[in-house]
């Protein structure tokens, strides 16, 4: 582009400036149009990876219950596609309860850092033919590779594993973390889906959909899809009353809930 | 039928609600009790957070109480004076109360400290209860239909009290002080344990104060109807923990529920009335024991951070 722009203005000690920005604009667009025109035919091989999804909005609304979205792409040719579906990193405490006499109570707690609250790992194949540790660990694929951050802990670190394992296995139960992978569908080696289920309990935030298109155990390339779960109507007109108004939101509960007393007692009446 | 419940973030079956809310009204106007010691453990069976359900328990009671006063007063069950300065102790108390939960949360262990106290007095006012209905219709059955009211043992230093009201619903004329320090009591615990606090206020009312079963219940309700309003404005403005969507289910259910219960509530003897809430109080009281002492399915419990 540099080179463009000194065969164009050959004077450099020409005193209109504007002249010059013009030119400037004029070939710095020219130069794009030529880029632009010639994309079609070089897209393939310099894109390995293309990868969308039918909705890039996960609403929640009064009546939902779990939703489904489709992610599809292709790839430049044979390999492994890998899909990790990662909710907003948050901050939770396991709490593990010990026999106090009698009576089971709480005693010891890891607090974490940096836990997904959602998290679903999704490959054509089993994980462990697809890639070595070292590159599943590197890109935080799987539960066991995932970066959780121990930042409060009333326990020696030789039982900071047990809490670990503890907090997939809760995370597993509660719908919210993947057990093992989910299927990965590749059609003729060049184009693959995949159906993302989110379930009623879904946490709202910012998520991001990593692909990786795998090849004899390397990263060939790699795409971040965003996606955002989010409340809509009148779900999130409450919701964000209820936060931003708190006393009046109160208010208006209380006020409500006497009205209907009220009100059922009188319309009960008749009967 | 699914809804999704903006505050407490799950999906939930409206029926299953609209049905615990009725059981829940039931209750409430049968025996005069908020029915909270019931409503925050099944809440938090389904899965909704402990606070979501601490709050929005209240709020819903708050509905059903209405209801079933209206009902109670239509019989001319409520002794409005004896219930207004209950609730001049109740507020005093759930303030305190408030305050006190604060400092048990920072000393950490409040969730044991709320099942233990569950337990403590579910049990002891669940098994007295028990033990003196049983009494009570014994007698009746040996000696017909005069049920002797023998209190003038404890009469004696509670007459020498001083600011003497007269309650005339509840035909007593005893000191104020007496139910104040009943309403700051049983405001401190309620505030602790979350609930309305009526599982605890119509034994006293009975026991301690000596008020007719009948008055009980509605005045109970009556001084409910603040208490827990109270609260879900507290949980409301500090920690966002009100579900509305989630409570007008329950309300909906629970206000046909009331209703059901007061004409049941009128129909059975003071002593059945009791025996039948003797024995809830007990099952709850049993539940939350053995969960205390039974091996947990899993050690682990996961929480959010709440700063």
């Amino acid at each position: 582009m540099m080179d463009d722009r000194r065969h164009g203005i050959p004077d450099r000690t020409r005193p209109r400036r504007r002249v010059l920005l013009a030119l400037a604009a004029l070939i710095v667009a020219a130069a794009l149009a030529l880029a632009w025109a010639k994309a079609p035919r070089a897209q393939e091989p310099v894109q390995p990876l293309v990868v969308d999804l039918s909705d890039h909005l996960v609403a929640i609304t009064t009546a939902f219950s779990g939703t489904d979205v489709l992610l599809f792409g292709a790839t430049d040719g044979p390999g492994d596609v890998v899909l990790v579906v990662r909710g907003p990193p948050t901050r939770k405490v396991v709490r593990k309860k010990d026999r106090i006499g009698i009576i089971w109570a709480n005693r010891d707690s890891v607090t974490y850092e940096n836990v997904p609250a959602f998290y679903q790992v999704f490959a054509n194949r089993p994980l462990e033919e697809i890639a070595p540790r070292s590159v599943l660990a590197r890109h935080q694929i799987g539960t066991q590779n995932l970066d959780f951050v121990p930042v409060d802990q009333s326990v020696t670190d030789s039982f900071v594993p047990g809490f670990r394992a503890a907090l997939v296995r809760l995370k597993q139960k509660a719908d919210l973390y993947g057990v093992g992978t989910q299927p990965v569908t590749l059609l003729a080696n060049r184009l693959f889906k995949a159906d993302l289920h989110f379930p009623a309990n879904v946490p709202t935030g910012a998520y991001s959909v990593e692909v990786y298109l795998i090849r004899d155990g390397s990263v060939i390339s790699g795409k971040i899809t965003p996606l955002v779960v989010s409340k809509i109507g009148l779900g999130a007109e409450i919701f964000d009353m209820a936060q931003q108004q708190g006393p009046l939101y109160g208010l208006m509960a209380i006020v409500a809930a006497v009205a209907s007393g009220w009100l059922a007692a009188v319309a009960l009446r008749k009967k | 039928m699914q809804i999704y419940l903006p505050i407490a973030e799950m999906s939930v079956n409206v029926f299953v609600i609209l049905g615990m809310g009725w059981g829940i009204g039931f209750l409430s106007g049968a025996f005069g009790v908020g029915g909270g010691f019931l409503m925050t453990p099944l809440l938090m069976f389904l899965g909704v957070a402990p606070p979501v359900a601490v709050g929005t328990g209240a709020n819903q009671i708050v509905a059903s109480s209405v209801t079933g006063v209206i009902a109670h007063t239509r019989r001319g069950n409520v002794d409005f004076k004896m219930g207004g300065v209950l609730l001049a102790g109740g507020l005093i108390g759930s303030t305190s109360g408030v305050w006190l939960f604060g400092l048990l949360q920072r000393m950490g262990q409040i969730d044991l400290a709320i099942s233990l106290c569950y337990v403590l007095f579910l049990g002891v006012v669940g098994g007295l209860m028990l033990v003196e209905s049983l009494q009570a219709m014994w007698r009746i059955r040996r000696k017909g239909r005069t049920p002797p009211k023998d209190t003038s043992g404890r009469r004696s230093w509670v007459h020498a009290l001083p600011f003497k009201m007269r309650f005339r619903k509840s035909k007593l004329y005893i000191s104020a002080l007496l139910p104040l320090a009943v309403g700051v009591g049983v405001g401190l615990l309620t505030a602790i344990m979350g609930v309305g606090g009526g599982f605890i206020m119509v034994p006293v009312m009975i026991y301690l104060l000596g008020m007719p079963t009948q008055v009980v219940v509605g005045t109970s309700l009556f001084q409910i109807i603040f208490v827990t309003a109270n609260t879900t404005f507290l949980q409301a403005a500090l920690n966002q923990t009100v579900d509305v969507v989630l409570a007008l289910l329950l309300i909906v259910g629970g206000v046909v529920g009331a209703q059901a219960g007061a004409r049941i509530g009128a129909r059975l003897q003071g002593e059945q009335l009791r025996i039948l809430l003797a024995l809830l109080v007990l099952a709850v009281c049993g539940k939350l024991a053995f969960d205390l002492v039974a091996t947990p399915s899993d050690v682990f419990t996961l929480v959010v951070e709440t700063q």
